[in-house]
């Protein structure tokens, strides 16, 4: 059942992204890209992280796709075209994917045997030890990361104002 | 304690049949389903008497004895009418939107617990899903629920709706902040995010030990009401689909079907509100009497007497508020957002910190 | 019943890899912006893998932060693409590759 699982959300996942790239209109690859992460969130379910799998829900589903959405909706600017750089990327950059994969897939397949399986439930991490560890040994890069959102929030709220 | 696809349950060294699990999972679901369904129609009507008596006027009495057959009669109006799709809007993301709001409201349902840990054949019988991370799937499906409304708008391909959907996304959004934030000192009393061991804490002394009276969470709890009201959309913050502002705002397009899963969706998210209130605030099942009554009536009583409680609760909470429904104005969108970012967030926070402290100095 | 951990490396690789190929070769800013998001994802799956495998709490500890400076980059860059809108009325990379107006 554990393989049945993974492989329908690892399906859901690869067909959400070979969606977002095929779809013409950005609302139609922000849904798709919507569906990607919330099949992650179904594997990392698997992989016994059920704080991340909540957390992927909440912040990237829930929140930032939601901004995605927001602005396409806001900014309206339709379908895309056709332009003239589109060509040179399709040539070198198609190519090149396929050759990074391939690579990478590679690397992966020869150490197969070595990596051997999980199975749900061969390593939960509850909220209490990953917070344990977040809170007494991380404590600094935690705090450095709300800086880094106070920042973020001035930078987007200067960005975005109109100019008055 | 290894989990295996053979045993199920946390906390617990029972291992169960795996049939055994789906079946009565499957009947948990279909059970509580039909029954919240019920309940939200009955919701309408309760809202509809309740605004009409605080109006001074009866409400709907002819249906049936008291009007309570109003329900059906609204059901069967709603699905005998002309479900109209109007040419321009976007097919797909117009069906998908309503599906996305009621199946949200619905969700959060099932990591509830409605009564005591009474387990047959090994599975938890008032319960449809014991997760260790219960409140954050209610969280969680909450953020979700935000696309059944944008999309709604968006697909509608109409200004008034796009605009009335902008609005309420930005109110949902900004609202769950407050909500996620007023929940943690809860989590900090209990120390663990699951739904049993919150009311497990608070079933220790009666009313005394509930989270708003014990936990002294009396203010999360009101910040959790306001943050609440925003997310269901409900007055005072219902400005994005109040019938005099912007025509009905994101469900101006929808007719028949559709309006009714919108409508059940909003009835439906008040009464999975009510329930994570009281499960969190005001001690789920546990009875306000604690063990000063003793255990009367046999073993089918004693099951059933903390559902009693529970839903005594929430039907509590349904007229705090409709009763708020009925007297209050609403709200500008300015002043809205305003009170969402300016005041409630902050006070949540201080709430989070005051609670850390109190623990810290007192166990 | 259990499942390759190689499965999990290669579907966070194939991810990887698309959102590469997004990011070339779709022309739409938004399109490409949410192409980056799909390549932290899919290096947020390695992690979580990793984590699984080697039975330690740290890569999870980083997806954790991964997740928060994705937000925060999203909030900005979507900030940027508005103000980049107003100014230049096209979400068209190839309209806005002049730095004169």
């Amino acid at each position: 059942m554990n393989v049945a699982v993974f492989i329908l959300f690892g399906l859901l996942c690869l067909g959400g992204a070979l969606n977002l790239l095929l779809q013409r209109h950005p609302i139609n690859s922000a849904l798709s890209l919507i569906v990607v992460m919330s099949s992650l969130a179904v594997l990392y379910l698997l992989l016994g992280a059920e704080f991340l799998a909540l957390a992927q829900i909440i912040v990237y589903s829930g929140a930032i796709m939601v901004l995605f959405v927001f602005v396409i909706m806001l900014l309206n600017a339709g379908e895309e075209e056709r332009t003239h750089g589109s060509r040179a990327a399709y040539l070198a950059g198609i190519p090149g994917v396929l050759a990074l994969f391939t690579v990478l897939a590679s690397t992966f397949l020869t150490l197969r045997i070595s990596f051997g399986g999980t199975r749900l439930g061969s390593f939960l991490v509850r909220t209490g030890d990953l917070s344990r560890v977040l809170f007494r040994d991380l404590l600094l890069p935690f705090e450095v990361t709300s800086v880094l959102i106070l920042v973020a929030i001035l930078g987007a709220v200067v960005l975005a104002r109109k100019e008055s | 304690m290894r989990a295996s696809p053979e045993s199920f349950g946390s906390g617990n060294d029972t291992h169960v049949n795996i049939l055994i699990f789906v079946l009565l999972s499957l009947l948990k679901v279909a059970v509580v389903t039909v029954i919240f369904l019920t309940a939200v129609a009955y919701t309408v009507l309760l809202e509809r008497k309740l605004v009409g008596r605080i109006q001074n006027r009866w409400g709907p009495s002819r249906v049936g004895p008291f009007g309570l057959l109003q329900p059906l009669a609204d059901g069967l109006k709603l699905f005998l009418k002309e479900d109209l799709m109007p040419t321009a809007v976007f097919r797909p993301l117009f069906i998908l939107a309503p599906i996305i709001a009621l199946s949200c409201a619905l969700i959060s349902i099932g990591v509830i617990p409605f009564g005591e840990n009474i387990r047959w054949h090994g599975v938890d019988m008032f319960q449809i899903a014991d997760v260790n991370i219960g409140l954050l799937v209610i969280l969680g499906v909450t953020s979700i629920g935000v696309y059944g409304i944008a999309l709604s708008g968006w697909s509608s391909n109409n200004k008034y709706s796009l605009l009335g959907s902008l609005r309420s996304s930005a109110q949902m959004v900004s609202y769950e902040l407050a909500l996620g934030l007023s929940v943690i000192g809860v989590v900090l009393r209990t120390g663990s995010l699951r739904l049993r061991d919150i009311v497990n804490v608070q079933n220790t002394h009666g009313i005394l030990s509930w989270n708003f009276f014990g936990g002294f969470q009396f203010v999360a709890f009101f910040i959790y009401l306001c943050a609440a009201f925003a997310e269901t959309n409900r007055t005072p913050f219902d400005l994005p689909e109040a019938e005099s502002e912007l025509t009905a705002g994101y469900h101006t397009e929808y007719s028949s079907m559709k309006f009714a899963m919108f409508f059940m969706a909003e009835y439906a998210n008040m009464i999975t509100v009510g329930c994570v209130a009281t499960v969190l605030f005001l001690g789920g099942w546990s009875s306000p009497f604690g063990n000063l009554i003793p255990a009367v009536g046999g073993p089918v009583v004693q099951a059933l007497l903390p559902v009693f409680w529970f839903v005594l609760k929430v039907f509590c909470f349904l007229f705090l508020y409709i009763w708020v429904r009925g007297t209050l104005p609403r709200f500008r969108y300015d002043q809205l957002m305003g009170f969402g970012w300016k005041y409630l967030l902050p006070i949540a926070i201080v709430n989070v910190l005051a609670t850390s402290l109190a623990l810290a100095f007192h166990g | 019943m259990t499942v390759p951990i190689v499965w999990y490396l290669i579907l966070s690789a194939a991810l990887f890899c698309i959102g590469v190929c997004g990011f070339l070769i779709k022309r739409n800013i938004i399109t490409i912006f949410m192409s980056i998001e799909l390549m932290l994802n899919a290096v947020n799956l390695s992690f979580v893998t990793f984590a699984n495998h080697w039975h330690q709490v740290s890569g999870q500890i980083f997806v954790f932060f991964v997740m928060v400076v994705a937000a925060a980059e999203a909030a900005v860059g979507l900030a940027i693409i508005i103000a980049l809108f107003r100014s230049r009325n096209t979400l068209n990379v190839d309209r806005i590759d002049l730095m004169k107006l």
